[in-house]
């Protein structure tokens, strides 16, 4: 199963699922990363982490650590 | 009757620029009761009895933020008579996600579209008709920045007030879901009132605790949410979050028309050069360079010492002419105390304590003023939260936030604007983190009293000052990895999910008014603090009693003073430190009047009317009342204790709570105390072989020091006390 984490730039990829719970989940999926939308990883942080995603249409930041909750395909 | 407007909506989506489009000059800008948010509030511009809350910037009325839960508290306690749901064009999707929520409350809403002048650039068209059908709402289109729509939006919105006309969701989750909803509404209480049934049972549903608390009768909803789960196979919370983006989805494309090319946008192309790979650091490093060279090293500078040295001083050459002089405040009014006679007990009452005193709260204002435009600036182009993105990886470690690095950038120069700066943090825990340590690094005023020591005791040894730094980076990252495993610290990870926003020119009128709100609320929430304790110290240093008579003192006589009785009193306290002499302790609290004051301190006591700036006079008398290591103890100490007012004062308005802003005082007095003990001890054992039972008592301290940094971070899964807090308020 892969994770949203191991995606390399410059890759779309679809949300399978998020595993996790509570309030980082829920923020999350706040921010528009839910079931069967795409995501962009447009670009890791200088030192490694965080990455920068474009989900619906904007820019997003998230740790790594964050990231590996989101199954991706 | 007034009627009151609640502005909502997504952080960056313009609604700061609305709100002063709506208000103009009519603003109150305080607190929320007992949390540092800001609340804002104002009236209409032709319209004084529409009263304008500008709630914070949310994504969504989930229970798990500070923002979130203030704004929630308000629109279900204090039920406004209409919403002015303020919505990104740019970012219209995610955008929805928080207007489906808002039309559940059974409160009025308009909804505002905003950037519809950037929209026709690009070539999108946002159909509101459609929208407006598709979320039960009328819609306008608007363009703050432009002005345009505005006013349109005011009348809508005041009009929907008036005519109470509440807003009825017409989005619908998938069917299943539905009936549950339906279900649980049906189990409500009769006190729950029919408008906002459906969002009190979706909050039931989503296992929201703190919505309990505000329901008489809280009814079993378990069965329902176990029907919910076992058919979508997902927590309810999820279910909930995802029907709302499936239900954006679907109307989307009918809604708006995009733009088809893939063309990067400005903003994409800023992005690519200022966080990519190699280029990042080397920008961040420029930008701060300038923002530290502009509002510390020059026109800061400039600007303070015009304040402290001219205004608040001699006196100053108006605009550098030399023929036009200008005398300073304390001229000018002791010219005038001298004409009318008055005693000399009150000339210095008002001269050296109240003037003083203001002198000291103004003086910091103009270099403030000169950094607040920066971060306003930083803030609305869209830099800011890259600066997050670029440096979290570093700062989050010892629980800081990636945007700590600037308060403490600035804090080189000086502590107060530094905290002032830790504003924009969002997060509640890294920003009193950040204000909690941010004065560990050695401030400006602070370089006199190493000067003095490097120079008195350590023959100006190279490594004095650099050292300085060292321990007081080393002070941050132990602070850091310590205390967020206190209680005090404690509660849900906060989850680092930020938006970039698109880069874009902010208004000089927002930044200029952004400038005048920080300054102005340092004036008035410190400056009560730093006048106080000026005076307070003042009276303390200039009153004593001599021959058994009370008196004021002159200057060389401050041996006598009130102030040389308490630094008797307290000396033993840092006998263990190696400086038990009442001098020191002296000098260590008019230090809290203004650090740079320690040399002067000394002066004073050794017998000196005046000393330079690094005490070059009594370096000789120094050196014989301390051994080098006591000196080096000393000097520590006065680095991380509490600060000087001024920086008490904005710690103090930076919690807007006294239990932090005590927290925070202590804790750095209490690090600065074993600290100093530790290495006089350990270093007097290691250049003299004393051991003795301080020695034990350092040994203790460092072996407790030690665990508590290796000591594991037990996640503690206790709701952040400060926000169950708010919640519970009600």
């Amino acid at each position: 199963m892969k994770t949203l984490k191991e995606i390399s730039c410059g890759q779309t990829v679809r949300v399978k699922k998020l595993t996790g719970e509570g309030p980082v989940k829920r923020r999350i999926m706040d921010m528009g990363i839910t079931k069967g939308v795409e995501v962009y990883v447009r670009k890791v942080a200088p030192l490694g982490d965080p990455v920068e995603v474009t989900v619906r249409g904007y820019e997003l930041s998230l740790r790594k650590a964050d990231a590996e909750m989101i199954e991706v395909e | 009757m007034s009627i009151k407007i609640a502005l909502a909506g997504n952080p960056n989506c313009g609604k700061t620029t609305l709100f002063n489009a709506l208000t103009g000059s009519n603003q109150f800008v305080g607190n929320w009761p007992g949390v540092t948010v800001e609340k804002k509030e104002g009236k209409l511009k032709g319209n004084k009895d529409v009263i304008i809350m500008d709630l914070p910037g949310i994504y969504s009325l989930s229970p798990y933020t500070l923002e979130e839960v203030v704004a929630r508290n308000y629109l279900i306690n204090e039920r406004p008579d209409a919403i002015l749901n303020i919505v990104d064009g740019t970012n219209i999707e995610r955008n929805l996600y928080l207007s489906t929520q808002l039309m559940e409350l059974g409160i009025p809403v308009i909804m505002a579209v905003n950037m519809i002048d950037v929209l026709e650039k690009t070539g999108e068209k946002i159909h509101i008709d459609k929208l407006s059908k598709k979320l039960g709402c009328e819609v306008v289109e608007i363009s703050a920045l432009k002005g345009t729509g505005i006013k349109e939006a005011a009348n809508k919105v005041v009009d929907i007030a008036k005519r109470k006309n509440l807003a009825v969701p017409v989005h619908e989750f998938a069917q299943g879901v539905e009936e549950v909803i339906a279900q649980v509404e049906s189990k409500l209480g009769s006190d729950v009132l029919e408008e906002t049934k459906r969002f009190f049972a979706i909050k039931l549903l989503e296992k929201d605790e703190k919505i309990e608390s505000l329901l008489t009768l809280v009814p079993n909803v378990e069965e329902e949410i176990n029907r919910l789960e076992n058919e979508f196979d997902d927590d309810t919370e999820s279910i909930i979050t995802n029907e709302r983006y499936v239900y954006i989805s679907s109307i989307i494309d009918q809604c708006v028309t995009k733009n088809k090319s893939k063309k990067l946008t400005t903003s994409d192309k800023i992005d690519q050069i200022v966080t990519n790979r190699w280029l990042a650091l080397p920008i961040f490093a420029a930008v701060m360079f300038i923002v530290y060279y502009v509002s510390v090293s020059t026109v800061g500078t400039w600007a303070t010492d015009w304040a402290n040295e001219g205004l608040f001083g001699d006196g100053w050459n108006l605009f550098g002419i030399e023929s036009i002089f200008v005398p300073g405040v304390p001229a000018i009014i002791e010219g005038f105390l001298t004409a009318i006679g008055t005693a000399d007990w009150l000339n210095s009452l008002i001269l050296d304590g109240i003037v003083a005193g203001v002198g000291a709260v103004l003086g910091f204002v103009p270099q403030m003023l000169v950094l607040f435009i920066f971060l306003a600036f930083l803030e609305a182009c869209g830099y800011m939260a890259r600066v997050a993105f670029i440096m979290d990886r570093i700062f989050r470690k010892f629980g800081l936030s990636g945007k700590s690095f600037i308060p403490m950038l600035i804090g080189s120069g000086c502590g107060v604007p530094g905290i002032m700066a830790s504003r924009t943090i969002e997060n509640d825990r890294d920003r009193k983190m950040t204000i909690m340590t941010t004065t560990f690094i050695p401030c400006g005023a602070k370089l006199p009293i190493i000067a003095l020591i490097a120079g008195a005791l350590f023959g100006g040894a190279w490594w004095v000052a650099p050292s300085a730094y060292f321990v007081g980076i080393a002070a941050i990252i132990c602070s850091g990895i310590i205390l967020k495993k206190t209680k005090m610290f404690a509660g849900d990870p906060a989850p680092f999910v930020m938006e970039l926003p698109a880069y874009h020119m902010p208004t000089v009128g927002n930044i200029l008014r952004s400038m005048w709100e920080r300054g102005s609320s340092f004036i008035k929430k410190a400056g009560t603090i730093i006048l106080l304790s000026t005076i307070v110290v003042w009276f303390s240093m200039s009153f004593g009693f001599v021959d058994g008579q009370f008196r004021m003192l002159d200057t060389l006589e401050l041996d006598h003073s009130i102030l040389a009785a308490v630094g008797g009193a307290i000396a033993w306290i840092f006998t263990p430190l190696g400086w038990g002499d009442w001098k020191f302790s002296v000098a260590a609290v008019t230090g809290l009047v203004a650090k740079e004051n320690v040399v002067g301190t000394f002066g004073v006591l050794f017998g000196f009317a005046e000393v330079a700036e690094d005490g070059v006079e009594i370096w000789g008398t120094l050196a014989q009342s301390l051994t080098p290591i006591a000196a080096y103890s000393f000097l520590i100490f006065n680095l991380l204790c509490a600060p000087c007012f001024a920086a008490m004062g904005a710690i103090k308005r930076e919690m807007n709570n006294v239990k932090w802003f005590w927290f925070a005082v202590g804790y750095q007095t209490l690090l600065a105390y074993i600290v100093s003990l530790c290495v006089f001890q350990i270093g007097s054992l290691i250049s003299t072989g004393a051991f003795g039972i301080g020695t034990v008592v350092a040994f203790l301290i460092i072996i407790g020091f030690v665990y508590l940094l290796l000591k594991p971070d037990k996640q503690i899964k206790a709701q952040n006390v400060e926000i169950k807090k708010v919640a519970n308020a009600k």
